[in-house]
C-alpha cells in the first residue's frame, strides 16, 4: 500500500460542511487510505470523528495542534 | 471544490450527500440523471419541486395547459403566473429553485405521436397526467422504451400511487382495461383536497430519486392507496399478468397506435 499524505484544511469551515467536506474527500481516497483532516473548532472536531466512526472509519489520530488546532488521521474503511 | 462539486453545491446538496446512501457518488448521479415528468399540475408540481431541489441535472416537463386561477389551490409552484403556458410556469420556477436543473419543456399533448420519442431520451418518468387514455399512454410508451415510470391518481380525498416495472407489473396488469365513460367523475366535477396531489407527487418524485440513486424498496408490484380524510394508508399486492396486452408473454401491443388511446373515452379527473 501507498503512503500518501492526504489533507484537509477545514479551518474556517462550520459543522455539518465540516464532514460533508471530509466525507467528499474521503470518496476520491481508496480503502486503507490515511487522511489528515485540519480543524479549529472543537465541537466540529468531535462532530467529525464521530461522525467517521459512526461510518466504519477508523480514528487513528485525534489531538491538538498549536493554537486551536485539531487534527484528526482517520484510515477510510 | 471537493470532488467536482463547487462549495455552492456543498452547501446546497449537504443534507442528502450527508446520508450514507446517497454521498458525494448519489450527487452526482442525481446531477446525472434525466426525469422525463408528463403534466405539471397538482401531481406535476410537487413532483417537479422535490426532483428540481435535490439536484436530478435534466427535467423534462410536458404540458400544454395554461395555467387558471382555479389551479392554484394545489398546482402550488404556478404562483404569480395566470395565463402563462404551465410548462413555462414550471421552468421558471425551477431556475428560481436550482440553476443546476436544466429544464427542457414540451408545451404540446403528450400523445401516440411523441410519446415514445420523449420516453426514450429519460431514465425515468413520473405520469402527472389526469386522465386514462394517457395513463395508458404512458404505461405502454415506458414498457415498450424499457423506463421505470411512476403513476399516481387522485380524486377528492382518495389516490393511488405504484412504480410501473417495464417488464411488469405495469398499469394494464393493475387496471387491464380503463372504467367505463362516465363511471368515475373528474376532478371538476368530485372536487380534491389540495393537499392530496402533494403528497402523491412528492411519493412519485421520492420513487424516482430512488431508483437514480439504486437504493431503498422501489413501490413496484405495490399499489399505495391513501386516504386523507382517514388518513389511513394501506398497500395492495399486484403481480405482472401473464397475459397482459403489453408486458405479457404474448404481448398484443407491440407499437403505439393513436386508435388505442382515443380522447374523450373518459376523464378521470381534471387535476
Amino acid at each position: 500500500m501507498t503512503e500518501e499524505l492526504e489533507e484537509l484544511d477545514l479551518r474556517g469551515e462550520v459543522c455539518p460542511y465540516t464532514f460533508v467536506k471530509t466525507k467528499l474527500r474521503l470518496e476520491e481516497l481508496d480503502s486503507g487510505q490515511d487522511l489528515t483532516i485540519l480543524l479549529d473548532d472543537s465541537a466540529a472536531t468531535a462532530n467529525v470523528s464521530k461522525s467517521l466512526k459512526s461510518e466504519g472509519h477508523e480514528i487513528l489520530n485525534l489531538k491538538a495542534i498549536s493554537g486551536g488546532v485539531w487534527q484528526i488521521v482517520v484510515k477510510k474503511a | 471544490m471537493l470532488g467536482s462539486f463547487t462549495d455552492e453545491q456543498i452547501r446546497r446538496y449537504s443534507r442528502q450527500i450527508i446520508l450514507p446512501e446517497v454521498g458525494g457518488k448519489g450527487q452526482k448521479r442525481l446531477l446525472a440523471s434525466r426525469v422525463l415528468v408528463v403534466g405539471a399540475g397538482g401531481l406535476g408540481s410537487s413532483a417537479i419541486a422535490y426532483l428540481a431541489a435535490a439536484g436530478v441535472g435534466t427535467l423534462g416537463i410536458v404540458d400544454n395547459d395554461l395555467v387558471e386561477v382555479s389551479n392554484l389551490q394545489r398546482q402550488i409552484i404556478h404562483g404569480g403566473n395566470i395565463g402563462l403556458s404551465k410548462a413555462k410556469s414550471a421552468e421558471n420556477f425551477v431556475r428560481s429553485l436550482n440553476s443546476d436543473v436544466d429544464v427542457i419543456t414540451y408545451q404540446e399533448r403528450f400523445s401516440a405521436n411523441n410519446a415514445r420519442e420523449l420516453i426514450q431520451e429519460y431514465d425515468f418518468v413520473v405520469d402527472g397526467s389526469d386522465n386514462f387514455p394517457t395513463h395508458y399512454l404512458i404505461n405502454d410508451a415506458s414498457v415498450l422504451e424499457k423506463k421505470p415510470c411512476s403513476h399516481g391518481s387522485i380524486l377528492r380525498y382518495e389516490g393511488y400511487v405504484t412504480t410501473l416495472k417495464p417488464r411488469g407489473p405495469c398499469y394494464r396488469c393493475i387496471f387491464k382495461t380503463p372504467p367505463p365513460p362516465g363511471l368515475i367523475p373528474s376532478c371538476q366535477e368530485a372536487g380534491v383536497f389540495g393537499i392530496l396531489p402533494g403528497i402523491i407527487g412528492t411519493i412519485q418524485a421520492s420513487e424516482a430519486l430512488k431508483f437514480i440513486l439504486g437504493i431503498g424498496e422501489p413501490l413496484m408490484g405495490r399499489l399505495l392507496c391513501i386516504n386523507t380524510l382517514d388518513m389511513t394508508f394501506y398497500e395492495a399486492a399486484c403481480e405482472k399478468r401473464k397475459d397482459c396486452a403489453i408486458c405479457g408473454d404474448q404481448p398484443k401491443i407491440t407499437r403505439i397506435e393513436q386508435n388505442n388511446y382515443r380522447e374523450n373515452i373518459t376523464e378521470e379527473c381534471g387535476l
